[in-house]
Formats: C-alpha cells, sequence, structure tokens
C-alpha cells in the first residue's frame, strides 16, 4: 500500500527541511507544494528528499494542498496524508492517522488536538478554534472536536471524490463540507500539536476567521 | 401592494428556485442551501409587509419619491458588485488550476 505526505509549503525555508527529513524517517514518501515562496523553501524540500512541486505564483493554501492530492492521486497513491510544514506536527502520529483508513474503518481520518494533548496551547487560539468549530458543525452537520486541524489521512477512493476550490484558508472548513456531501465515513484520531514560537508566528491570526467566512460565502454562489 | 413589491416577491421567488436548483444538481450543500433560503424569505417577509421594517423605516423616514431612485440605484450597484465579485473568484480558480497544471506537468518525469 503507496502512502504519499503531502505537504503545502509557503516560505517555510527555515523548517521544511528538518520537516522533510523527520518525516522520511517513517515515510519515504513525501510530496512537497511549493507556493510559490519566496525563500528557497522549494530548494531545500529538494535537498531533504521530497518531490517537489512549484507553483510559479502564490494561490494559498487550500490550492497548494489540492496540487498535492492530484499529484499524489496521478502518482498511484493509496492512501493520502495531508501535513503541515511548519513544525507543529509530530511524525510519531501519522501511524495513528492511517490506522483506521488504512484498515478500512473509515475513508477519512480527522487529527484532533482536542482529543490529544495541545502542547502549550495559547488561551486566545482554544477561544477561536472553539468558536470555528461551532460554526463547522452547524454548517455541515459532522460532530468534530477539532475542526481546523491539517494532519488527515485520506482513502484513495476519498481523495479523488473531495475537490477543494476554496484557494486560501477556507479549505479546511470546505474539505469538512465535501465529506458531509459525499457522505464519507470519517473519524477523529488524537494528534499531538507542538505550539513553538515559530509555528505562533506563522499561524492564522484572529482576523483570519473573517476572510474565511468571505471566501466561504463567495465559494457557496461559484460552484 | 406596489408594483415594487410584486417586483421584489417575486425576485426572492426566482431566487429561491434558483437555490433550489443548485441543491438539487448538487452545486450547493443542502445546509448553505437551507441558510440562502432563509434569507430570500426573510427578504420577502420584509418586502410583502412594510410593517415589519416599520421601525427602521420610521428611523430612515422614506417619503419621498425619489427615494425610491435612490435604493433601487443602490441596490444595482449592490448586485452589480456581487456579480464583479463571483466574476473574479471563477478567474481567481482559472488561474488556480493553470497554476497547478504548470506544476504537475512533470509529475511523469520524477
Amino acid at each position: 500500500m503507496q502512502t504519499i505526505i503531502v505537504i503545502p509549503a509557503y516560505n517555510e525555508g527555515r523548517v521544511i527541511g528538518e520537516v522533510v527529513e523527520e518525516v522520511r524517517k517513517r515515510y519515504p514518501h513525501v510530496f512537497v507544494i511549493d507556493d510559490g515562496s519566496a525563500d528557497d523553501t522549494a530548494a531545500r524540500a529538494r535537498a531533504a528528499g521530497a518531490v517537489t512541486f512549484r507553483h510559479a505564483v502564490n494561490r494559498g493554501q487550500g490550492a497548494a494542498l489540492q496540487t498535492g492530492i492530484t499529484a499524489a492521486l496521478r502518482a498511484g497513491a493509496d492512501l493520502i496524508v495531508t501535513y503541515d510544514a511548519d513544525g507543529q506536527m509530530r511524525p510519531e502520529d501519522i501511524d495513528a492517522v492511517i490506522a483506521p483508513v488504512a484498515a478500512g474503518a473509515c475513508a477519512v481520518a480527522l487529527g484532533s488536538r482536542f482529543l490529544g494533548a495541545g502542547e502549550g496551547m495559547p488561551p486566545l487560539r482554544r477561544a477561536t478554534l472553539e468558536a470555528a468549530r461551532a460554526f463547522t458543525n452547524l454548517v455541515t452537520g459532522l460532530s468534530l472536536t477539532d475542526t481546523h486541524n491539517g494532519f488527515r489521512a485520506l482513502s484513495r477512493e476519498a481523495a479523488s471524490k473531495i475537490r477543494l476550490r476554496c484557494d486560501r484558508m477556507a479549505h479546511a472548513s470546505e474539505l469538512l463540507e465535501e465529506i458531509a456531501t459525499h457522505a464519507l465515513p470519517y473519524r477523529e484520531v488524537p494528534v499531538v500539536v507542538r505550539y513553538t514560537e515559530y509555528s505562533m508566528r506563522k499561524g492564522q491570526k484572529l482576523t483570519g476567521a473573517f476572510r474565511i467566512l468571505r471566501d466561504l460565502f463567495i465559494s457557496s454562489w461559484t460552484r | 401592494m406596489l408594483a415594487i413589491q410584486i417586483i421584489v416577491i417575486l425576485f426572492c421567488l426566482y431566487a429561491i428556485t434558483r437555490v433550489l436548483q443548485k441543491i438539487a444538481d448538487r452545486s450547493l450543500s443542502r445546509r448553505w442551501g437551507a441558510l440562502w433560503i432563509v434569507f430570500w424569505v426573510l427578504v420577502g417577509v420584509v418586502v410583502a409587509m412594510p410593517w415589519t421594517a416599520s421601525l427602521l423605516a420610521l428611523r430612515v423616514g422614506v417619503t419621498r419619491g425619489v427615494d425610491v431612485l435612490i435604493y433601487v440605484s443602490i441596490l444595482t450597484i449592490f448586485y452589480t458588485l456581487f456579480r464583479i465579485t463571483i466574476r473574479m473568484e471563477k478567474l481567481e480558480r482559472n488561474i488556480t488550476e493553470l497554476t497547478r497544471e504548470l506544476a504537475l506537468k512533470d509529475l511523469d518525469r520524477k
């Protein structure tokens, strides 16, 4: 069973090499999508052994993720894992995220930091995520503890059905809508998110939430 | 009932049928569809029974016919902006699609 780890990255030159190396110790097939970075993200990812794709212009995390998923499908992946480039995720959690999908218990496994232990999660971040969770559960009708976690495992079948059209950050909610629309069986798996100073600086700000709502609104008119 | 009320109500009905159509061909999820239907029903109710919005109307004080013209203009501009936003979003998606295919075109060689 071929497993491909998909990592969208934008200006992550400082950490991407280390992240790819860490992951490749467990899973050798890593696809990095450099989303038009201004730094040496692509070169560092390639040096660390990842298959690298480059967006000529910056299109947003959702777009990069869909490029990675499409690439993995074309490369014949049976299992696709989406993973963050900023070093927040632990490669030792990949096994647990993949397990239920590999066993055929579900089509999509979603990492949840609220089932696991958030390492030093700041209170404001927690409150923002809580609000996002309530809204997303309301719109999608799913019941999840963590709706905005980039750690996921998709079966080939699920990945072929899911189509991300929101280029920017709204893709996280959109992906859950796709799961609901296609009635894909899903499961949450506890993962640990490491909140480092670097990842907090790169992470989403509260104002990003309004942009996400705007993107979801526009997207609902342009299918 | 004024002609403008009938026109707006007809438009609301048209919008609702469009939403239902979009739900039927699965281009809009049921939940988003429901939200849109609620929105257009609310617009229809306020237009059909303006007293529901009387509090607001009293404050704004719509009394002159020329005001109607201004309101219609604003609505037209608003709708045009909305259409442009949608058009832009489609353009953005096409750009993304092109960027993606460019990025993936040498997949076979990897």
